[in-house]
């Protein structure tokens, strides 16, 4: 792509789309992934071209009229090299290059911004860390790094915004991610593109790319008033999670501060990272997930939370950098005097400090 | 006849079919419905498939109608949903799947490879019965009310979600795969083991080496299709929880288990095809096939490498960035001996000496469009460019330039190719080679759109889309309807031949190959004596010294 | 390839189309016929090491996944029944191999002898697979019926496997997914079973015709080629048995 002129480049996808035989490219990987369809499309338009030349030359030179004795020919081990090399060259490197925008894709930076996405039957739910929640749409800045996690509540559904070049399959029981980083304003089509049932096509919505001010704005006119981190907080509370996870000496649940990212090692032997999918298994399946030196006391909360609940906890599980945070939840709640699994009354988490807490997106 | 044709038909002032041939044999229903004479279940086949592919066109004519507009308004979405899924089933299990192999294989390969049967004539009919009783649950469904799955029947939508008759969807396509398995059994019997005295492997034509390798496929995969239909119909019924993440099952594993045979299906439908293309290619520019051993090795290594590629289905599933590598590495891999056929086919015609009858029109056809659609797979084989082009309409266009404008031009190139063979009797060449030629143009209407649909973002299986894509649906539809007249005009100008198309005589096209040494159409024996081969494949002089032996002993 | 010399001509028969009662018209000699049905049944059986593959597939994911659930849940079965059903099956299998000497050796006596004996075991095997089920069915383990994970969450309440076993009580989450083990036990075991059946099923046909002498003439394909199937069988149990009961065993 940086061998062809930008003006023409950009000459070339414009006319394409303006005549909607293309879409348009929003996304910093959108032109990566366009030189490559184009190389393959220019490779496919010159292998048919040799192809019908082949057949139409050879039928009009070879035609009983003009040759009407056949040559009987074996063949020739050159030819079959040359149309195995060739071909089988030219595939590699499309091998090669598709593997490296593949990489790229589904290996978001470490910086990225981080959006959740659950997709049930037939909507999509994006949930912002700062606490802001869209149906079937989806508001980006440009300029940043966006991460997806994706989860499906139901059946498979498939996240996919052509603009951008990107798509990921939403699956039920993990969690899946796709980045990208937006580059045009404008709003763009969302697509459910897994067949999922009835509503399939009415899963769709859009993708709002907005400048960093004007995105800031829309974040500030569409919270609803508590972070994602918040709501989590306030799970951790009323499941009683604190019961156990809190910071006592003689807690009988490892200590969450500061565990996300960290490497984890499990009663079983196992050593783990921890990271989105490890903390939403040790929600819902935790006696495969004992940290080493605890019982495996804890139970299991499937069925008890939604996707978007464990969203919640786990960006409250991100968030935490101090034991603050945790003490606050402590001191804030009653508890009966072995309260394991039993939901704590009144539990309610003080909205604290926005100050320098999870509930901030900053730009 | 001009110079610009081979064909050559007996006088057909005093041309007869010969009295005794497999059709007159016995007469009377049964002699029919409990035959074990290859040819006969051949031309079963044939009904019964047909029957199953205008079923599934007008199931596809229904698709393109609602897709003229973006509202879903000619039927409800959940209708739609029926149709598109209904087509897919009847299109892959009981239409291509069995197409060439049942029909043309069934027929052909005994007398190909000189043998008076096919191994076990008893499974074969059994095969067939196996196939008309899998129709008759198919048919139930979409009389009782249809299924949504999609023929992927993607889990746990497939399992939990639904209401609609899965499980005798399931149950059909499960009896319809051991019709498949035990064809394919069959015909890796017969060529290993009942070849006649001479015909060596290297000595086999090129149609024999693609049904055998379709059949390794055949035998090796749909036992795995099996299983896991066992599966769904089980988690189903009993609610076992092993492709559901609540009880911890994985849904993945469906995936995984579904493609391992869905992957090797598709080189089931098109190898056969290819295997036509071979023969019809040569007997019409009256030259062996450039690269014998190319090409026939190239047919197995389809099928070796077919078997490792599956997960090319599921690049944004989930599954690993290195799993994706490796497949993605295999996936090219696999292309290449495709790509080596069609060089190879293409070289047959240098130096030879073309005729364009109508078999030929539809190969030429099938090597341009296969060519479309093969490179096309190149681009959801490479797993970056998959990302954006899997799940929408580019994928629908890549599968239907490889099996509709590959396979089913095949399909047609054969049965017109052997047509005189099996009835004795010759179409009628101009109505059909105008039949090839409307196919074609309405096919490249029909689906080349869908590869620009794809690109632009429109997903499959939506019953409404954004207006934007509404010229593009419109020129596919505008398409299909003209692919609709090129393939009714085969069944109305074939049928009218059985009356009164011209006898055809023992090799009207004056090929090589076995079975154009016998009458047509050929004695239930095949051969009043086992032949011996003492000629390799498409020998044209050996065909040439045997002619001018006849005409001299007949003066 | 002996295959296009297969059709090796057979001096004594060497008069056109004089061949036994029992030879097909489209083979052109016994041994032909012989080859090709011997071999379009070793390929049925490939065609079943597949089938049976992605149960097996299934089997070696979700024991991976959830392996302390599996250990457990195998306690439940018995190993004496289990052991016992091995050795019926391997003793049938030579009583099988004893009937296609015999065939073709062209001693009916034997032949019919040991095709009952095979016959008589099979049923044996089927007989204590009844046993089992059954006690699966009392003690609540048949997924999707009644399933009950309390032996499981509750080890003492189930004496006669804690005693030999001692399990540790499970956490709940791990304890419900030894509903998947016994799904896969009875998916397994029942489809092998079904075979099982199947093959029951054409012995006692083989037996009819053994004893009316028809495979003492020299025609031992059905013999033959029924005991590949039988073997078969016998080899698909082989590989369940470790599987299914003796997860935990060293």
């Amino acid at each position: 792509m940086d061998h062809i002129s930008p003006v023409l480049w950009q000459f070339l996808v414009k006319w394409l789309t303006n005549f909607s035989l293309f879409p348009p490219e929003a996304s910093k990987i959108a032109p990566q992934m366009d030189a490559l369809y184009f190389f393959m499309v220019l490779v496919s338009l010159v292998g048919l071209t040799i192809v019908v030349l082949l057949i139409v030359g050879f039928s009009i030179l070879y035609s009983k009229k003009r040759h009407p004795e056949a040559v009987q020919i074996e063949g020739s081990t050159l030819l079959e090299a040359t149309w195995t090399i060739i071909p089988l060259g030219l595939f590699l490197i499309m091998f090669v290059w598709g593997a490296l925008l593949y990489f790229r894709i589904y290996t978001p930076p470490a910086n990225a911004m981080n959006i959740y996405v659950v997709g049930k039957q037939w909507m999509w739910k994006a949930e912002h860390p700062g606490g802001q929640h869209e149906i079937d749409s989806l508001h980006v800045p440009t300029g940043r790094p966006v991460q997806l996690t994706i989860i499906s509540q139901d059946v498979f559904h498939s996240f996919s915004i052509p603009a951008f070049r990107v798509k990921r399959e939403a699956i039920p029981g993990r969690y899946t991610t796709v980045w990208f980083e937006a580059t045009t304003p404008g709003t763009y089509h969302l697509f459910c593109t897994q067949y999922c049932g009835t509503n399939h096509s009415q899963m769709i919505g859009d993708v709002v790319v907005m400048t960093p001010d004007d995105f800031k704005k829309w974040l500030q006119s569409s919270t609803s008033g508590h972070s994602l981190a918040q709501d989590g907080e306030r799970l951790f509370a009323s499941l009683s999670c604190n019961a156990c996870h809190n910071t006592r000496p003689d807690a009988r649940g490892p200590n969450l501060v500061g565990v996300y990212g960290s490497r984890l090692a499990l009663a079983n032997g196992q050593s783990v990272l921890v990271d989105d999918a490890y903390l939403r298994q040790a929600i819902l399946n935790p006696s495969q997930n004992i940290t080493q030196g605890y019982a495996p006391i804890m139970p299991t909360y499937q069925g008890q939370i939604s996707e978007e609940g464990v969203f919640a906890l786990v960006e409250y599980l991100k968030s935490l950098d101090s034991d603050y945070r945790i003490q606050q939840t402590v001191n804030t709640t009653v508890l009966p005097a072995d309260s394991q699994g039993a939901a704590a009354p009144g539990g309610k988490a003080p909205a604290g400090p926005t100050s320098g807490g999870p509930g901030e997106v900053q730009q | 006849m001009s110079a610009a044709t081979i064909v050559t038909l007996p006088d057909q002032a005093t041309a007869r079919i010969p009295k005794t041939n497999f059709l007159t044999k016995e007469n009377g229903l049964l002699s029919w419905l409990l035959t074990g004479d290859h040819k006969r279940i051949a031309t079963l086949y044939l009904i019964s498939i047909t029957f199953f592919f205008f079923i599934g066109g007008a199931l596809a004519g229904l698709i393109r109608l609602e897709l003229l507009t973006p509202q879903s308004d000619l039927v409800a979405a959940d209708t739609y949903n029926k149709l598109f899924t209904m087509h897919g089933v009847i299109m892959v299990f009981f239409f291509l799947v069995p197409s060439v192999p049942a029909t043309i294989g069934n027929f052909l390969i005994p007398l190909m490879v000189g043998a008076k049967d096919l191994a076990l004539p008893k499974i074969n009919l059994l095969s067939w019965y196996l196939y008309v009783v899998a129709g008759i649950m198919a048919i139930y469904t979409m009389a009782a009310g249809g299924v949504d799955t999609g023929w992927t029947f993607t889990t746990p939508l497939s399992t939990h979600y639904l209401n609609t008759h899965v499980i005798s969807t399931g149950l059909a396509i499960f009896v319809a795969g051991f019709s498949s398995i035990f064809t394919g059994l069959n015909f890796i019997v017969t060529i290993h083991k009942m070849r006649c005295p001479g015909m060596t492997w290297f000595r086999l034509p090129l149609f024999v080496w693609s049904n055998y390798a379709a059949s390794i496929l055949m035998v090796l995969g749909t036992p795995v299709l099996a299983i896991t239909l066992v599966l769904i119909v089980l988690e189903r019924t009993v609610h076992i929880g092993v492709f559901d993440p609540a009880m911890g099952g994985d849904p993945l594993l469906f995936q995984h288990l579904f493609w391992f045979y869905s992957h090797p299906a598709v080189y089931i439908m098109i190898l056969p095809g290819m295997g036509v293309i071979s023969e019809v290619v040569s007997t019409f520019s009256r030259k062996r096939v450039f690269g014998y051993t190319a090409v026939a090795f190239s047919s197995v290594a389809i099928a070796v490498f077919g078997f490792f590629v599956w997960a090319h289905h599921m690049f944004i599933m989930g599954i690993s960035n290195y799993a994706a590598l490796v497949f993605s590495l295999l996936t090219m891999l696999v292309a290449v001996p495709s790509a080596i056929k069609i060089f190879n086919w293409a070289f047959t015609l240098y130096n030879g000496s073309i005729t364009f009858e109508t078999p030929m029109l539809y190969a030429f056809g099938f090597m341009g469009l296969f060519t479309i659609g093969g490179m096309t797979g190149v681009f959801l084989g490479a797993t970056g460019t998959d990302i954006h082009l899997t799940e929408t309409y580019f994928i629908v266009a890549h599968f239907h330039f490889v099996m509709v404008g590959g396979m089913l031009m095949a399909f047609l190139s054969g049965i017109h190719f052997w047509w005189p063979k099996w009835t004795g009797r010759m179409y009628p060449e101009k109505i059909s080679q105008l039949a090839a030629l409307v196919t074609f143009i309405g096919f490249n209407f029909t689906f080349f759109p869908q590869f620009i649909l794809g690109t632009l973002g429109m997903p499959r299986r939506y019953a409404a889309y954004p207006p934007e894509f509404q010229v593009l649906n419109v020129f596919s539809t505008a398409g299909a309807s003209i692919l609709g007249v090129g393939y009714l005009l085969p069944i109305l100008y074939l049928t009218w031949s059985l009356k009164y198309g011209e006898i055809a005589g023992d090799n009207p096209w004056q090929a090589t190959g076995l079975e154009w040494q016998t009458q047509s159409p050929p004695l239930t024996e095949n051969f009043p004596e086992i032949p011996i081969m003492d000629h390799e494949a498409y020998d044209y002089e050996w065909l040439a010294r045997q002619q001018q032996k006849e005409v001299a002993s007949v003066g | 390839m002996s295959d296009s010399t297969a059709i090796a001509h057979d001096t004594a028969a060497e008069a056109h189309h004089e061949h036994p009662p029992y030879q097909r018209h489209h083979f052109e000699t016994v041994s032909q016929q012989f080859d090709a049905t011997n071999f379009a049944m070793w390929l049925f059986l490939l065609t079943e090491v597949m089938f049976f593959g992605g149960l097996f597939t299934a089997y070696l994911l979700l024991r991976n996944w959830y392996y302390p659930a599996f250990v457990v849940a195998s306690h439940q079965l018995n190993i004496g029944w289990g052991t016992a059903n091995t050795a019926v099956l391997i003793l049938s299998s030579f009583t099988m191999a004893m009937g296609v000497w015999s065939a073709e050796m062209r001693r009916k006596g034997m032949l019919v002898l040991f095709l009952v004996i095979t016959f008589i075991l099979g049923l044996v095997f089927l007989g204590i697979k009844t046993i089992e089920y059954h006690e699966k069915w009392e003690k609540h383990h048949i997924p999707g019926w009644h399933y009950s994970i309390q032996n499981f969450t509750n080890p003492t309440s189930d004496p006669e496997v804690y005693n030999e076993y001692h399990d540790k009580a499970l956490p709940v989450d791990i304890a419900s997914k030894t509903e998947l083990y016994f799904f896969l036990y009875f998916a397994m075991t029942g489809m092998h079973a079904l075979h099982m059946i199947i093959g029951i099923a054409i012995l006692g046909y083989l037996i009819v015709r053994a004893r009316a002498g028809d495979f003492t003439t020299g025609h031992v394909t059905y013999i033959e080629n029924f005991g590949l199937y039988w073997h078969f069988v016998d080899i698909i149990w082989i590989f369940l048995f470790p599987l299914l009961y003796l997860i935990s065993r060293h």
